[in-house]
């Protein structure tokens, strides 16, 4: 039986190969065939999900919440560090100092990243702004959404906290965020699938037992990590509940 | 619960006192002052079936006024502030305990008489087929929705 797993689209793309490493030390370290499938967008990755073509999976916090209550999957681990945070951005030099000084037919940048999406919104509410009065500009990745900025074809942008920071100098140096979230509350979690779920006490020591080989550490370096750290279900299950709430 | 002390009011109060749910009453100071919502932060916390406050977040601790080890074991009408008419709780209440989500505009009321605008959202926490509290977050308000609701109240109030 060969086992599928899948990242969140969220990454950046220089760690695509890494995804690839951190499969082979799995499947070794498992002794277990894993086919790693990276979708180019959000939108693939839900229907391989809704076609039941995933079995592991590292997801953002949205789609988490669809795998743990729908589907059947545990989260057993996520990555040591900040929780995810999103920003609304904006050109340097645009006019918008905060929030409240956009107005009806804000022209909106956005990739189709749920988590960021919704929390996006959110940020753009105490300016009474949401999908009826602003004009939205789907990009595929969030440095399409940056150059849209750039180039003054839209005026606000959705971008997670991590890739704007990950942007270079030269980017970042002409953008601004007006608001960043601080929720505090959301992440990224690693999941195991009904069809794994008699191995997820192995693949939990072994993702919590990462960092203490040299391989494995270098492994979690390269994908920006320092090292897994138990989750607890209940943990997931108020995480849910939060994310729950957003979408109203 | 206990009555508001006076000592922790900042600024020139109101006297109300508030009847709850099963009569009890509680006396509060009211202050027009209003602490303006924090940008891009939730105000996260959790209670039991009966509404007592079990988990919340530093937000929640700092809007709120109190101290953590205050609210912690409180109701969460700790908050209630009295310019809320007594029927949108009582819809919260209703829509919570039959496994729905509840969202609205509320003003609540903090520790030193002032107040913050909220939109909250409460959810039931399902586990196993049964409801074991209620998770509420609250996020910044446009103030056009807040000018609405506060009209919106003030007619439920009949004032």
């Amino acid at each position: 039986m060969t086992i599928n797993f899948t990242v969140s689209p969220s990454f950046p793309n220089e760690r695509i190969s890494d995804w690839y490493i951190f499969n082979t030390w799995l499947q070794r370290a498992l002794s277990l065939p894993i086919h790693l499938e990276l979708y180019n967008s959000f939108g693939a990755q839900r229907a391989a999900i809704a076609d039941g073509k995933v079995d592991l999976i590292y997801a953002n916090p949205f789609d988490a919440s669809l795998l743990v209550r729908e589907k059947g999957f545990r989260a057993i681990a996520r990555p040591e560090g900040p929780p995810d945070e999103m920003a609304v951005i904006t050109h340097a030099d645009g006019p918008a100092r905060e929030i409240r000084n956009l107005q009806p037919g804000t022209r909106l940048a956005c990739s189709d990243d749920p988590c960021v999406n919704t929390v996006g919104r959110i940020l753009l509410e105490p300016a009474n702004l949401d999908g009826s009065n602003i004009v939205e500009h789907r990009r595929e990745t969030y440095i399409q959404v940056a150059r849209e900025l750039l180039r003054g074809e839209a005026d606000v942008g959705f971008l997670p906290v991590e890739a704007f920071d990950g942007f270079s100098p030269l980017i970042r140096r002409d953008l601004r965020a007006l608001v960043t979230s601080e929720l505090h509350v959301i992440r990224h979690v690693f999941l195991v699938g009904p069809a794994l779920a008699e191995r997820s006490e192995e693949l939990t020591a072994l993702l919590l037992s990462m960092h203490e080989s040299e391989k494995g550490r270098g492994i979690l370096e390269a994908l920006g990590a320092r090292r897994w750290l138990p989750v607890q279900h209940e943990d997931v299950e108020f995480m849910i509940d939060i994310i729950s709430t957003l979408n109203q | 619960m206990k009555d508001m002390d006076l000592a922790d009011i900042i600024g020139e109060a109101v006297e109300h006192v508030l009847t709850y749910t099963g009569g009890h009453t509680r006396r509060v100071y009211v202050t027009p002052i209003e602490t303006p919502y924090p940008h891009g932060k939730l105000i996260v916390s959790r209670t039991d079936t009966q509404g007592i406050i079990t988990q919340c977040n530093p937000s929640f601790v700092e809007m709120s006024g109190y101290g953590e080890a205050e609210l912690i074991g409180q109701p969460h009408c700790l908050l209630r502030h009295p310019d809320m008419p007594a029927a949108a709780f009582r819809d919260l209440w209703e829509t919570v305990q039959a496994g729905r989500q509840w969202h609205g505009y509320v003003k609540n009321l903090r520790k030193d008489g002032g107040h913050y605008w909220v939109y909250a959202t409460v959810v039931p926490n399902v586990r196993d087929g049964r409801i074991v509290g209620f998770t509420s977050v609250r996020r910044e308000p446009s103030r056009e929705k807040v000018a609405l609701a506060e009209a919106q109240y003030q007619e439920m109030r009949g004032s």
